[in-house]
């Protein structure tokens, strides 16, 4: 099956700055794909080269088999701007029917889906008003409106939550879960790692325009566990014992922190503690969070 | 519908959404009405005074056609002036407009070539001015036909080099606006507007010094941008025979400019709309 995005050494230079350096990454079809990184890393540069807005100096890329800029690629993608920026004196109406006749879809099909994605981001209320009329959350459900009237094979998303209230953020997760399962492939670019973290099967760390890290979010949450244990009445031979089951043991008061292979150890080593006449009084594992791992992987100033 | 067909439509309505072309058609029926009220009076005292100062009828009837004709002109050259104000004003925000605040970006990304959104534009601007000329020349050449009987000798080639003109400000514009932002590309147009425009001055003036160098200087800003000689033809086919032979001034020509001349304008127009395309295909958007 050929990959929904792959990029070989795709480089950008403005001048004599190279906004991406050598970006080179594989995107499966099918699959959810964080694209995250500090401010100026050259997300959205690298985003504009796969889209053909921004030429590139160097490098090769392919979207859905296709070299980028190919229009019969971009027939089967969607792609939803972070300042989205649309042509405010159209109706919501209007403008969803004037990006699918640009995508070249039959008038029925055409309407049919119009109608569909209008009520799926809420907006058939407001189908009539003029978008100069809408607020900025408005603005971004009509865009993923319009990202998605293709039943596009590949959508990029730039920033889809930013200026979004909860409801407005969960909508935009719902519709990515939706899009997924019906085998759309998402990239997704976005600073907020808790909506990374829920949406993505796999990220890709961007720092300097180059991928520095690539995750995989399934593994994560069983490999990287930390586990903090309020407990007393523990011998320094009992807490030592501890690292059987994982390593950085540390006691910090009544609380012990550690890292343990898999939550699958748990049952074990509570055992164990009662064994040791232990007092305790609670376990509570601790997922390794997405914004350890992103402060770990860029660096405490982000980059710069 | 085809790409380019699209987004003309899409241009089109942008201009009428926005009342751009509101405001435009306002001032220029204001326009219409203000002139026609203007020569009403004009024309019956000039009635009054051939009738009474000219030796026979016969001269009094040249007097008036030849009057009618000045006055016809005199409109037809602020009409012309205002529809290259409009094609300047439609064009310089359009492209760069649409690049600066990413409205582009969703367009863009579309199934269709970049040279389609140019072509498209292009095309939905030319139907804007067609309609904008046709206000305001066509109401100056009814009114008068209204009040006079007077049809100008080869109207329609006139009001065809007149929309040429507009049509021809309105692709540099767009040129410009593929590589500039709005303000830049507004004060480009309008400078290479006025030399143009002083260029045909000083030819005008050299043909009647008959000073050879004027001229050619004349030529040389014609061969910039060609715009005031498409005037300047379709004030040569309009106006009388006697017009033209004692004349100097703007609103009538006695340096004609050459069919040749003509020739280089339509392929300059041509040049300008590829040239165009190719600043908007290989730009970062």
């Amino acid at each position: 099956m050929t990959n929904a995005i792959e990029t070989h050494l795709l480089r950008k230079v403005f001048g004599d700055y190279a906004a991406v350096k050598g970006l080179t990454l594989q995107v499966q079809q099918g699959e959810v794909f964080g694209f995250l990184g500090p401010n100026g890393a050259g997300k959205t540069t690298s985003m504009k080269m796969l889209l053909g807005l921004i030429a590139p100096t160097s490098g090769e890329a392919s979207l859905l088999g296709k070299p980028i800029g190919n229009r019969e690629a971009m027939r089967r993608v969607g792609f939803l701007p972070e300042h989205f920026r649309f042509q405010e004196w159209l109706s919501a109406d209007e403008f969803l029917l004037l990006h699918g006749q640009l995508l070249g879809m039959k008038k029925d099909d055409l309407q049919q889906r119009r109608d569909e994605l209008l009520e799926r981001v809420g907006l058939t209320p407001f189908r009539n008003k003029h978008l100069r009329t809408f607020s900025k959350g408005m603005l971004q459900r009509v865009g993923l409106a319009q990202a998605l009237l293709n039943r596009p094979a590949l959508v990029f998303l730039d920033e889809p939550t930013s200026g979004l209230d909860p409801v407005g953020r969960r909508l935009v997760r719902d519709v990515i879960r939706e899009v997924r399962a019906q085998g759309t492939s998402v990239f997704l670019n976005s600073h907020l790692l808790s909506e990374i973290e829920v949406t993505c099967d796999r990220v890709a760390f961007i720092q300097h325009g180059e991928v520095v890290r690539v995750l995989d979010l399934a593994s994560l949450s069983s490999d990287q566990t930390s586990v903090t244990i309020r407990v007393s009445n523990l011998g320094a031979e009992s807490l030592n014992g501890l690292s059987q089951w994982g390593r950085e043991v540390q006691l910090d008061g009544e609380f012990v922190h550690m890292i343990i292979a898999s939550d699958t150890v748990l049952p074990d080593l509570t055992r164990y503690l009662v064994s040791q006449d232990a007092e305790v009084y609670s376990i509570t594992p601790n997922r390794m969070s997405l914004e350890d791992i992103f402060i770990e992987t860029v660096g405490k100033d982000g980059g710069l | 519908m085809s790409p380019v067909s699209i987004i003309a439509r899409l241009t089109f309505r942008e201009a009428i959404r926005r009342r751009i072309m509101l405001a435009g058609l306002v001032l220029g029926v204001a326009f219409v009405i203000i002139y026609s009220i203007g020569i009403h009076f004009i024309f019956t005292q000039i009635a009054v005074d051939t009738a009474a100062n000219m030796p026979s009828q016969a001269a009094a009837n040249i007097m008036n056609a030849e009057s009618t004709n000045a006055f016809l002109m005199m409109g037809l050259y602020a009409a012309t002036f205002l529809s290259v104000a409009m094609a300047a004003l439609l064009g310089a925000d359009t492209l760069a407009g649409e690049i600066n605040s990413g409205t582009i970006q969703t367009i863009a990304t579309k199934p269709i070539r970049r040279a389609d959104v140019v072509l498209g534009k292009w095309l939905g601007f030319a139907e804007l001015l067609g309609l904008y000329v046709l206000l305001l020349a066509g109401g100056i050449v009814l009114s008068v036909f209204i009040q006079t009987g007077y049809v100008p000798d080869n109207l329609f080639i006139g009001l065809g080099l007149i929309y040429m003109e507009s049509i021809l400000i309105m692709t540099i514009t767009l040129m410009f606006s593929a590589a500039f932002p709005a303000l830049a590309t507004g004060g480009i147009v309008f400078g290479l507007y006025g030399l143009a425009f002083i260029g045909g001055w000083i030819e005008e003036s050299g043909a009647i010094l008959q000073n050879d160098t004027a001229i050619k200087v004349g030529i040389i800003t014609s061969l910039l941008n060609p715009s005031e000689s498409l005037w300047k033809r379709a004030a040569f086919e309009m106006q009388t025979p006697l017009m033209g032979s004692f004349f100097g001034s703007p609103f009538a020509s006695k340096s004609v400019p050459s069919l040749l001349m003509l020739g280089y304008a339509f392929l300059y127009l041509i040049v300008v709309l590829f040239i165009a395309v190719r600043i908007f295909q290989s730009r970062d958007l």
